[in-house]
């Protein structure tokens, strides 16, 4: 195994792995799930070749097993995305990508004159339904497209 | 504990609760039914019609007004967050009456306040207040609100009270003619949510021809500010001036609604015709807030 030079990304004993990421999506799912505050070692790989997607990335987490409402968050950004929970070197669980029906505290709001965006007021939306994925801001009411969707970076997050 | 802090918090039912309270209160416009209450009115933003209309209504009722008219003279200069400002404003009233620039404060400040909330206005967004006199007033001059053909003229993009009386509309089974210059068109988020409740509705740039079958006519402000190019907003301008002679071929019944100030959409002249009802309108914003105060209250 370690001669193959086809082997990208080791497998993990324990942990999460979620594939099949749009490469553009992968920092925002680092965002989302705070993975730059992760101390277990976790492996990323960009770019790599998809005969489905063209071009996807993919993360390994050890030692950490992501909820189901982690996860769903990053349905917002790669609803396409598969993941699954490992224990010791097997697929113990495929958990699905749902979209969840409210969003609350990642994302920010794409009005500059939303009291989310001036006073340290936590996000939140109503997720819509629909061919895109929109977010119905709970407070100014206005709503981001997906193509808008900016996370709020962890550091700053209420 | 009920806030009123956008249309779609007022079901049906509740809209024409509203509807018959206001009737009541404008046949007997002193009912002190809050005595010895006390309601903050914030404005945070210049108001004249809501912020009068909506202390005299406070006054009418019997209960006493508090609060501030510009932010000039409160501790938000000494950079109070808006949270704390709230948090301490809802310990010394019975009821928030506020209007705010930013987007969605009114309805943060209902998550956050022990007593209810009502909004007088944020920014670009929801002025349920209005949207319920102007109700009011179609149903004052056409006797129902079911089944109407609504014309709404003007800025249909930034326009809060069109987005508003839209939504309040749609559950009366009303029929939409949006008459816009294309760069001031109704919004797509507003499309889907019309087709997703069947209501019809047709888009229009010119004024002329399109007026006919109105049972209202809504005409809205088309404001400067909005356009980049100064000779494009004196082009639009011109069209969208409602004159005397257009009424002539116009329903019996119609009225034009307007929610004020007016610049020069409406020409001077029309004020004398019977059709003209924006001076009226106002008026009936006293009865209306009542009507919301008290219900509100649960006094009525």
């Amino acid at each position: 195994m370690a001669h193959d030079k086809r082997m990208e990304v080791r497998a993990i004993e324990n942990g999460t792995v979620i594939d099949h990421i749009p490469s553009e999506s992968l920092f925002k799912i680092i965002n989302i799930l705070k993975l730059d505050k992760e101390t277990n070692r976790i492996t990323i790989g960009n770019n790599l070749e998809s005969k489905r997607m063209g071009s996807k990335a993919i993360i390994k987490i050890n030692d950490r097993y992501c909820r189901p409402d982690e996860i769903n968050r990053i349905a917002l950004v790669a609803p396409m995305a598969r993941v699954n929970i490992i224990k010791d070197y097997e697929v113990t669980e495929k958990l699905k990508v749902e979209v969840p029906e409210t969003v609350e505290g990642f994302v920010k709001c794409v009005n500059p004159k939303c009291i989310t965006n001036n006073e340290p007021v936590r996000t939140a939306f109503y997720v819509l339904g629909g061919e895109e994925i929109s977010l119905k801001c709970r407070y100014c009411e206005k709503i981001t497209f997906q193509s808008q969707l900016e996370i709020v970076p962890t550091g700053t997050r209420q | 504990m009920k806030n009123l802090i956008s249309i779609n918090d007022f079901s049906r039912e509740e809209i024409l609760r509203i509807m018959e309270l206001a009737g009541e209160f404008e046949r007997r416009p002193y009912q002190p039914l809050l005595e010895g209450r006390v309601v903050a009115s914030l404005f945070f933003e210049p108001s004249t019609r809501t912020r009068l209309s909506f202390e005299s209504a406070i006054n009418r009722l019997g209960a006493r007004v508090i609060g501030f008219s510009d932010t000039s003279s409160t501790s938000v200069t000494k950079g109070e967050t808006f949270h704390d400002t709230i948090m301490t404003i809802s310990n010394y009233c019975d009821m928030i009456v506020m209007r705010h620039s930013l987007e969605g404060a009114p309805r943060y400040a209902g998550e956050i306040s022990r007593v209810p909330v009502v909004n007088a206005g944020d920014g670009a967004n929801q002025h349920p207040s209005q949207t319920l006199l102007d109700l009011y007033s179609i149903q004052k001059t056409q006797g129902r609100l079911d089944g109407l053909n609504i014309t709404m003229v003007g800025d249909m993009k930034y326009g809060r009270t069109v987005h508003s009386l839209l939504q309040a509309m749609s559950q009366f089974g009303a029929r939409f003619t949006f008459i816009a210059p294309a760069e001031l068109a109704l919004p797509e988020e507003y499309r889907i949510y019309l087709r997703d409740r069947n209501i019809e509705f047709r888009e229009k740039t010119a004024l002329e021809g399109s007026l006919d079958d109105a049972d209202i006519i809504y005409m809205t402000r088309v404001q400067r500010e909005r356009f980049n190019d100064p000779i494009e907003y004196e082009r639009v301008k011109n069209v969208y001036v409602l004159r005397d002679d257009m009424l002539a071929s116009t329903k019996e019944n119609m009225r034009i609604l307007h929610p004020l100030p007016r610049v020069n959409e409406i020409d001077y002249k029309v004020d004398a015709n019977p059709k003209a009802y924006y001076f009226p309108q106002t008026e009936n914003g006293v009865w209306v807030r009542m009507a919301i105060i008290s219900y509100l209250f649960g006094v009525k």
